[in-house]
Order: structure tokens, then C-alpha cells, then sequence
């Protein structure tokens, strides 16, 4: 295993976090904010979509030349392409729960530094979530 | 810097991270994909290695606001309006509804938009429209 491989993932992901924190989707309430339209609704948070979508499409649109990652075999591409019910049934559950709290995974996971309580009892709840999905998909006859 | 040059300087970053993966791990940067995949066993080859690029990810992106806390001198603010009932009701949601559909803000938002990808901006659309959708909801009952 090349140390540059985990090395490169931990600053990525270090990236990711400072951006979390200094853009302001690390606050719920600014989230909640953003979601706010028929209140008192923030528009800010809007911008933070738009950044890391152009710096995301340069990436995206560079790997597309690529025969290959840098630092990996192959580019793992998602493969489903089929706009169908658990797709949308699962996008809206998760909306309901993001709305509720103002918390999305990636927010979630860097705030569990802050040590606070509600924060892990979200991420907590988050892995019960995942790993019950999990079970449930198990439990029924393959796709 | 103001609200509105901080968010776009914030998101570029989140951008380009995500960029910085898919350039140098080849994958997407999806935070919900990420934590679900830590629950398999890490195992050899391959898939072990994924396996502790997955972890390295997510050990920076946990290490990300402390270190935003240093260089600027304070830890972003942070207002949690949610109980703790609530959070765990919507931390179960959440969970189970980005396994269930695929991905979150990072995966469907930041990567899949990026692609083009039809299936994440339908997913966006939806999550965008039911948060939007309880937010008003919450402020029509309370």
C-alpha cells in the first residue's frame, strides 16, 4: 500500500473539511437557513454549491483525459444510470431528515471534532440508519 | 471576507477535494458511500486498499475544522436548533436514505452534478425540494 495513496486521500479530505468550516455549511442553522425559502430564507449557502461544483467539473472534466488515476488502477465511475424508485424514495428520506436537522453526512462526520454531544448523536443514529438499510437489503431477494 | 466570498471560497474547496480524489484515487468523493463502506471488513488487495483511502478521507475531513480553527484563529460557528430526539430521528433518515438512494450532498451534489449525471440531479432535486419542504413545514406547525 503507497503511503502517497493515504496521504492523498487525508488531504483531500482535510480540504473538504477546512471548506466545510469556512464556507458555512457546518453551521445547521445556516442550513436550515438556506432551506428556509418561504421564510427567512439564506441565499449564501447557494454560492458553496456553485464553487464546488466548478472546481469539481474541472477535476471531472481532466479525469474524462485521463486512461487512468494517478495514483490508483482505474477511475471507480458510478455505473447506474436508471432514475428509479429507491433512488428517489431514499433522496426525498434524506431530505427530511437533513431538513430536520441541518445536517448532511460530510458537515456531520467533520463536526464530530467538536467533541459536541448532538453531533455524535446525529452521526450515531446516521450509522443505525445505514447499517438498518443495510440489513433490510440483505433480508430481500437480490435486485 | 463576507458571507457570500466565503461560501464560494469554501465550496471551491470542497470542489477541488473532491476533484483531488477522483484525480488521485480515481473515486468519488462521496462522504455518505465513504462511512457506510468503513462497516465492511477491510480485507486484502484492492478492495483493502480502498478500504483505508476511505478511512484516510474521512480522517482529514474530521481533522478539517480543527485546523480551520487554527489558521483562523476560531472555530466556525456552530447553532444546533435541533433536540437531541430530533437529531437522532433525523440522523436515522439520513443514514438510511443515502444508502437507499445512492448518495448525499457530496456524492449527488458535488460529483454528480459535475457529471452531468441525470440519476444525481434528479436525487438532488428531490432532497433540495423535501428539506425545503420540512423546513416549511416545521415553521407552519411550530
Amino acid at each position: 500500500m503507497p503511503m502517497l495513496r493515504l496521504a492523498a486521500a487525508l488531504l483531500s479530505g482535510l480540504l473538504s473539511g477546512i471548506g466545510l468550516a469556512l464556507s458555512g455549511l457546518l453551521d445547521p442553522a445556516r442550513v436550515r437557513g438556506f432551506l428556509d425559502v418561504t421564510g427567512a430564507w439564506d441565499p449564501t449557502l447557494a454560492f458553496v454549491l456553485a464553487g464546488a461544483v466548478t472546481a469539481s467539473s474541472l477535476g471531472t472534466a481532466l479525469a474524462r483525459r485521463l486512461r487512468g488515476p494517478f495514483l490508483a488502477d482505474a477511475f471507480d465511475w458510478p455505473t447506474r444510470t436508471r432514475i428509479d424508485r429507491p433512488l428517489v424514495l431514499g433522496a426525498a428520506l434524506f431530505g427530511i431528515g437533513w431538513g430536520l436537522s441541518g445536517f448532511c453526512p460530510g458537515p456531520a462526520v467533520a463536526a464530530l471534532s467538536t467533541g459536541l454531544r448532538p453531533v455524535i448523536v446525529f452521526v450515531a443514529a446516521m450509522l443505525v440508519g445505514m447499517a438498518a438499510h443495510g440489513a433490510l437489503r440483505r433480508g430481500l431477494p437480490s435486485r | 471576507m463576507s458571507s457570500f466570498a466565503s461560501a464560494f471560497a469554501g465550496g471551491l474547496q470542497i470542489g477541488l477535494s473532491a476533484a483531488l480524489f477522483l484525480l488521485l484515487d480515481g473515486r468519488i468523493a462521496g462522504i455518505s458511500g465513504l462511512v457506510a463502506g468503513l462497516a465492511r471488513p477491510a480485507g486484502e488487495g484492492p478492495a483493502g486498499e480502498a478500504w483505508r483511502t476511505g478511512c484516510a478521507f474521512l480522517a482529514g475531513l474530521v481533522l478539517g475544522p480543527p485546523v480551520f480553527a487554527l489558521l483562523a484563529g476560531g472555530w466556525p460557528v456552530m447553532w444546533i436548533e435541533a433536540s437531541l430526539p430530533v437529531l437522532a430521528f433525523a440522523g436515522l433518515l439520513v443514514g438510511f436514505g443515502t444508502r437507499l438512494g445512492s448518495g448525499c450532498t457530496s456524492g449527488h451534489g458535488v460529483c454528480g452534478l459535475a457529471r452531468l449525471s441525470p440519476r444525481s440531479a434528479v436525487a438532488v432535486a428531490v432532497f433540495l425540494g423535501s428539506g425545503m419542504l420540512t423546513v416549511a413545514l416545521g415553521r407552519v406547525l411550530a
